[in-house]
């Protein structure tokens, strides 16, 4: 028997409508995606890229040749890993109490934490003039003591730790919550002493998660402007971070040594997110998550 | 006595989950801790282990008063439900674990490890991580992990509820063959009765943080102490006012002296065993449960008119302790 009216070649029922709009949006979703992605953070980047290797290898040799330069980045990074080392002993600490402990005002506690994520910079650098400046409340004990805190590398290296806090202990606490405390229990039953548990146990299954909250930490440190600006006193060649040198390579006319300070700066905090990235797939890898 | 538990109350805000709880565990026996969940059952384990600190009463282990010590040094053992393997360590390490705590030489360490892993059939297996095994295999990992320190009391928290059902059967039996092997005084928490009777020496039926009955899975059985033992220890259905263990309700075609008429509602065939669901003349709901053999013996049909007698029965007080049993 053949059919009067033609049938559509493909079936073209409900399922397959459904299907190929749901293909539509989700290739929409990405398309998007994908263009906020280039545009706010690839574009700038390969600006920065571009713009510092133009000038040629030359012109940043010469530019690392400069004692400011040298003297710049060498701040960076001391201030860089005071903030790191203090932000993750002490983060773990916050964290474990934050994940495990019950206590009134825990809330609070959170809130506090994540309190430098809110504040501008530029205030937290204000607070610290309050602090430590002339008339401050701590000054005249400093004074006393012939420390110098503001316009010198204490302040600086204070203010950063503050702005660095949260990312230790937002990515621990999580980390540490999912975990739970049973493997840390079977440890006890296994006559491990709770500092040998933290070493044994828990710091290994917590390791990636710190060591990426320790990345974060690192590069929002060295990225940090606002407060390290305010406390600095901008003495060049004494308080001027690898940052506060791009402003001032801007201000006075010599972008191009601003492009590639910056360029440096970027590559550093790239390749250590990526190291991380790298690291923590190899090790899921290994113990076949 | 391996375990004396005293007087042991603990409270978690206004819920109390022990009660003044006291208990007798003999060394080298395998006692199983019975009850519903929220009974206490695991927090008194927890309590014995170290894992909890009771607000009253004293933990005595092997006669050393071990409540004021922490778990690390109770020298207990402890599996706990979902295993708590250590997911970053291989299978050789985490049965090492105890040893290289205790700074054992490496080749005894080595040795032991082998010879643990023989005994849980895991031989072969040593360098894989927990994460590529099964429940099964993960559970009896935990095992060799705790009996690798020699521990004086081995303590499990529900070890099999993670385990689907066949491999649970499995691992029950492989547990009271593996108790006769290693002898170590064995305390075992679950909710599942017949789990409790297979592999106990000593069942102590808890309920609302209390322990109702201790004693031979046979004396609960056939001797409960109260309404809660009789209704959780083995099958139980009602006669009137009385408890009856199904199997021991006579079906019968013929009207005999005592028997009662009662229709036949529903035959399930459960295998070997078959429930036969009854309603007595004046509606009661009565399950009774016969052999395959016996029913077929009857020619037993839904809707058909049979008489049934208990041959054993137990009245239960106002206060639903201490039932009377009457036998016919």
């Amino acid at each position: 028997m053949s059919e009067a009216h033609a049938q559509p070649l493909a079936s073209g029922g409900p399922a397959d409508r459904a299907a190929s709009r749901g293909r539509g949006v989700r290739a929409l979703l990405v398309g998007i995606a994908l263009l906020y992605v280039l545009v706010l953070i690839v574009a700038p980047l390969g600006g920065i890229i571009f713009y510092g290797l133009r000038s040629g290898l030359g012109a940043i040799t010469d530019t690392f040749s400069q004692q400011d330069v040298v003297h710049a980045f060498y701040l960076t990074f001391v201030i860089m890993l005071i903030a790191v080392a203090v932000t993750t002993v002490l983060g773990l600490a916050v964290a474990f109490v934050l994940a495990r402990d019950r206590f009134r005002g825990k809330s609070f506690l959170s809130a506090l934490v994540n309190l430098p994520l809110a504040v501008s910079p530029v205030v937290v650098g204000l607070m610290a003039i309050l602090l430590f400046g002339r008339g401050g409340w701590f000054e005249p004990f400093f004074t006393a003591q012939g420390i110098r805190i503001v316009f010198a590398l204490p302040s600086m290296v204070l203010v950063t730790i503050f702005i660095s806090i949260p990312f230790v202990i937002r990515e621990i606490v999580p980390l540490l919550e999912e975990l739970g405390t049973e493997e840390e229990q079977a440890a006890w039953t296994l006559g491990a002493s709770r500092l040998q548990t933290f070493f044994r146990i828990t710091l290994p299954n917590i390791r990636w998660g710190l060591f990426y909250g320790m990345a974060l930490s690192a590069a929002r440190s060295i990225g940090e402007v606002g407060a390290v600006l305010v406390v600095s006193g901008l003495l060049q060649g004494q308080t001027e971070t690898a940052t506060l040198y791009i402003l001032r390579a801007f201000d006075q006319y010599q972008p191009e040594r601003g492009y590639i300070v910056a360029l440096m700066l970027a590559a550093f905090s790239i390749l250590v997110l990526i190291g991380i990235e790298t690291f923590k797939r190899r090790s899921l890898k290994r113990a076949g998550e | 006595m391996a375990i004396t538990v005293r007087g042991v109350t603990k409270r978690f805000g206004d819920f109390v989950a022990l009660d003044e709880v006291s208990l007798a565990i003999p060394s080298g026996s395998l006692t199983v801790l019975l009850g519903p969940s929220g009974s206490g059952k695991s927090t008194l384990l927890r309590v014995i282990a170290g894992l909890e600190l009771p607000d009253s009463g004293r933990v005595s282990i092997f006669d050393t008063d071990a409540t004021d010590l922490p778990p690390q040094k109770r020298g207990v053992g402890f599996v706990f439900q979902h295993y708590a393997s250590f997911k970053r360590m291989s299978v050789r390490d985490n049965v090492a674990f105890g040893m290289k705590i205790q700074k054992r030489p490496k080749n005894e360490i080595r040795a032991r490890v082998d010879e643990l892993l023989g005994l849980v059939q895991l031989q072969g297996l040593a360098e894989r991580y927990p994460s590529q095994l099964s429940g099964g295999q993960r559970q009896r990992m935990a095992l060799a992990r705790a009996l690798a320190v020699e521990p004086k009391v081995l303590l499990l928290d529900e070890p099999f509820g993670a385990l689907d059902a066949r491999v649970r059967k499995d691992l029950r039996t492989w547990l009271r063959r593996l108790h006769e092997d290693v002898q170590v005084t064995t305390v075992l928490v679950t909710h599942d009765q017949e789990e409790a009777m297979e592999v106990a020496d000593r069942i102590a039926v808890v309920n609302h943080g209390r322990i109702e009955q201790y004693g031979k899975p046979r004396d609960l059985y056939e001797h409960p102490a109260t309404e809660f033992v009789m209704t959780f220890v083995g099958p139980v259905t009602r006669f009137r006012e009385a408890y009856i263990r199904p199997h021991d309700l006579d079906v019968g075609r013929e009207p005999r002296g005592s028997y009662e008429e009662a229709t036949v509602e529903k035959v399930v065939h459960l295998g070997f065993e078959v429930r036969v669901e009854l309603t007595l003349a004046e509606g009661d709901r009565l399950e009774a449960q016969l052999t395959k053999r016996e029913v077929e013996g009857l020619e037993l049909l839904e809707g058909q008119r049979v008489f049934v007698s208990p041959r054993r029965l137990t009245r239960v007080d106002q206060n639903g302790s201490a039932p009377h049993v009457t036998s016919s």
